[in-house]
């Protein structure tokens, strides 16, 4: 009864919410219908399979090509939208009106256990770990601690989890793990031991303790450049989205495919090709001059990174939009974690609300750059035939609603 | 013969969780403007720390990060004490501010010897202490307000015969400035040779006139004046919004211009 009421009035609000324009309306509906009947989470992770999605970077993605797999494969799914990924916001993604179905979760790394406990999933998948918005989540082993507590406390539930990562290692461990070898190109916060705090040697075979034995678990996946590697099979990634970020997401959710679902990692594959956006992520946009705009999100320094990298193979003509909101993390000296020096020789602008702290750090970094608040007004002052507009959290979402 | 200015970044990999190596990029393009000539060294978590680097770096790190640190410091501690006597400096921050004390009490109860070079002792408070502030150095550094972003849980006392870098001015939004910085309304530690400070930003990035204060010592020189005006727009962004709330900026910047 009061689970009733909970969801009609929830979603009522939802439905204000979004013909306000104000959002999806998913994340509000599900704040209400929690506030009125705290337990509703349990009763709705009755009817539904769930599996949880979960890592610092890569999680949204990841979600959206397995939800596009298990789709093209003809199971029901029920996800969530972005950004609603904490408590609410799955909340209200179960509780919109659905048949029974698989439901395919992005969950916050902070609130994995509020989720665990109440769905009970039969998978959760963990991606990677590193430093994000220290300011608000804290550092990397509070994180960790409170995934190793899930494990421990569920050791049957299915984990699939990238074994390059010593901090999701150790989380994953206590569980039925299915390992896949996805690379660690940001290892900064994975100096020392998660188990004993002792210091990891890192080398062709990934990490070791040699204080207590801990290592890199022996991977029935992994990926080789482009490659899925599996046995004796080699699936090539041959994707739209671009990156090595994007085909670290892809062999996850193809490794998810084939060895939870029995769908095979080939099809899975097939399923996620012609995927070119996932939620705003690499969007092409027209500017007034003609040239096309992609739009990439970059949320914390291991992100960075990679885009980074990405950047310094292209020609294009580049807006780093940095904003500091509690979204973006308030505390802006990660951008001194970050290679900014491969953008040397580059057309750049820097912009957001913080343009000035990254103008600064190009400076410091040899790179020279104009500064340009607005980062449309910022993209028409580049060189180049293309522009790449980098974009924090609040700046990401702000952008993709004048785009669209 | 040509002599270079050695800077040496004691432990990226351990302490430089906020960006803190930053420091060194500041320092070395600052120092190259004078014609200075630099070398920065780069000492990772398993490298001896070596001898008679003109300054040495420590940056913001976890509490396991900190404990691994803390161990090659206690072991590099004659080095440390013969490069400071011989005229080097050593800028700290956050973490590495605190493993120059006695000792660091982690929330846990364990306890940590630090390389006790300045007397003071660290223990980790409840709740993390976050925000923009501003510090008001002690007037005979000659030093301008200085801005930055700490974020920590330690409370650090200073033994009676220590100073502090300066007083805590500002906290942005809702920050109370009497229980930022060391968590006693002060911010970091300043003696001959030795600067601490809790300010991440990087610290140096946003107060070039703390790196100069640390090339002129270690250089025993006046440096010539050296104003880059996106810097300067970035300080006066930054002391703007640190005191949104205001009073404390319009008290320090009046007694700035008074002295």
């Amino acid at each position: 009864m009061r689970s009733q009421a909970a969801i009609t009035i929830g979603r009522l609000a939802g439905w204000a919410s979004r013909i306000t324009g104000r959002g999806a309306g998913t994340q509000v509906s599900g704040r209400i219908m929690l506030a009125i009947d705290p337990g509703l989470l349990t009763k709705l992770g009755s009817k539904d399979r769930v599996i949880a999605i979960s890592a610092t970077n890569g999680k949204t993605t990841t979600t959206r090509l397995i939800a596009d797999i298990l789709r093209g494969a003809g199971l029901a799914v029920v996800t969530n939208h972005t950004g609603a990924n904490m408590a609410s916001g799955v909340t209200g993604a179960l509780a919109a009106p659905h048949k029974a179905s698989i439901a395919v979760l992005e969950v916050d790394e902070r609130w994995l256990t509020h989720v665990v406990g109440p769905l009970a999933p039969e998978l959760l998948v963990f991606g990677n770990l590193s430093r994000d918005q220290l300011d608000r989540s804290g550092e990397v082993h509070a994180i960790v601690d409170r995934w190793r507590a899930i494990t421990e406390a569920h050791p049957e539930t299915h984990v699939i989890a990238n074994s390059s990562d010593p901090h999701v290692v150790f989380a994953a461990f206590p569980a039925r793990v299915t390992w896949v070898a996805l690379g660690i190109p940001w290892r900064l916060d994975a100096t020392t031991c998660p188990q004993c705090s002792e210091l990891l040697t890192w080398s062709d075979d990934g990490f070791a303790c040699s204080a207590c034995g801990f290592s890199e678990p022996h991977a029935d996946y992994r990926l080789e450049g482009e490659y899925l590697i599996a046995g004796e099979r080699r699936i090539h990634l041959d994707l739209t989205i671009p990156g090595t970020w994007n085909l670290m997401n892809c062999a996850l959710a193809a490794t998810v495919a084939e060895a939870h679902f029995e769908i095979p990692a080939e099809a899975a594959v097939e399923a996620m090709r012609h995927v070119e956006v996932i939620s705003g992520r690499f969007s092409k946009h027209v500017l007034e001059d003609g040239r096309i705009a992609r739009v990439i999100l970059a949320k914390n320094p291991a992100g960075w990174t990679e885009v980074l990298k990405w950047l310094a193979g292209r020609d294009a003509g580049v807006v780093l939009a940095v904003n500091a909101h509690i979204a973006d993390g308030r505390d802006t000296s990660w951008l001194y974690d970050v290679d900014f020096e491969l953008l040397q020789g580059l057309s750049v602008v820097a912009s957001g609300e913080r343009a000035l702290d990254v103008a600064v750090r190009l400076r410091y970094g040899g790179v020279e750059c104009i500064v340009e608040v607005d980062p449309l007004k910022a993209a028409l002052a580049t060189v180049g035939k293309e522009v790449d507009i980098i974009a924090s959290y609040t700046q990401f979402t702000h952008l993709t609603k004048r785009f669209w | 013969m040509e002599s270079v200015l050695r800077i040496a970044v004691i432990y990226p990999d351990l302490l430089g969780t906020y960006g803190d190596k930053g420091n060194a990029l500041v320092l070395a393009h600052r120092a190259a403007e004078r014609g200075i000539n630099t070398e920065i060294i780069q000492v990772d978590a398993r490298g001896a720390i070596p001898e008679a680097c003109d300054i040495y770096l420590l940056g913001g790190g976890e509490d396991a990060a900190q404990v691994a640190a803390a161990e090659g410091l206690r072991a590099a501690k004659a080095t440390l004490e013969r490069s400071l006597a011989a005229g080097s400096a050593i800028f700290a921050v956050c973490a590495g501010f605190q493993l120059l004390g006695n000792s660091y009490a982690a929330a846990d109860g364990s306890k940590l010897e630090g390389v006790a070079l300045v007397d003071m002792a660290t223990t980790a408070g409840s709740n993390r202490i976050i925000g923009e502030v501003l510090i008001e150095p002690a007037p005979s550094t000659g030093l301008p307000l200085l801005t930055g972003f700490e974020n920590h849980a330690g409370r650090t006392l200073l033994g009676p015969d220590e100073s502090p870098l300066g007083r805590v001015t500002a906290r942005a939004k809702n920050g109370d400035a009497n229980n930022a910085g060391n968590g006693t309304g002060v911010d970091g530690v300043i003696r001959d040779g030795i600067i601490g400070t809790y300010l991440h930003g990087p610290a140096l990035a946003r107060n070039p006139s703390l790196a100069d204060y640390l090339i002129a010592y270690v250089t025993k020189s006046v440096l010539e004046p050296l104003i880059d005006t996106l810097v300067e727009q970035y300080r006066d962004e930054r002391l703007a919004f640190a005191s949104l709330k205001g009073a404390g900026l319009k008290r320090a910047t009046r007694r700035l211009h008074r002295g």
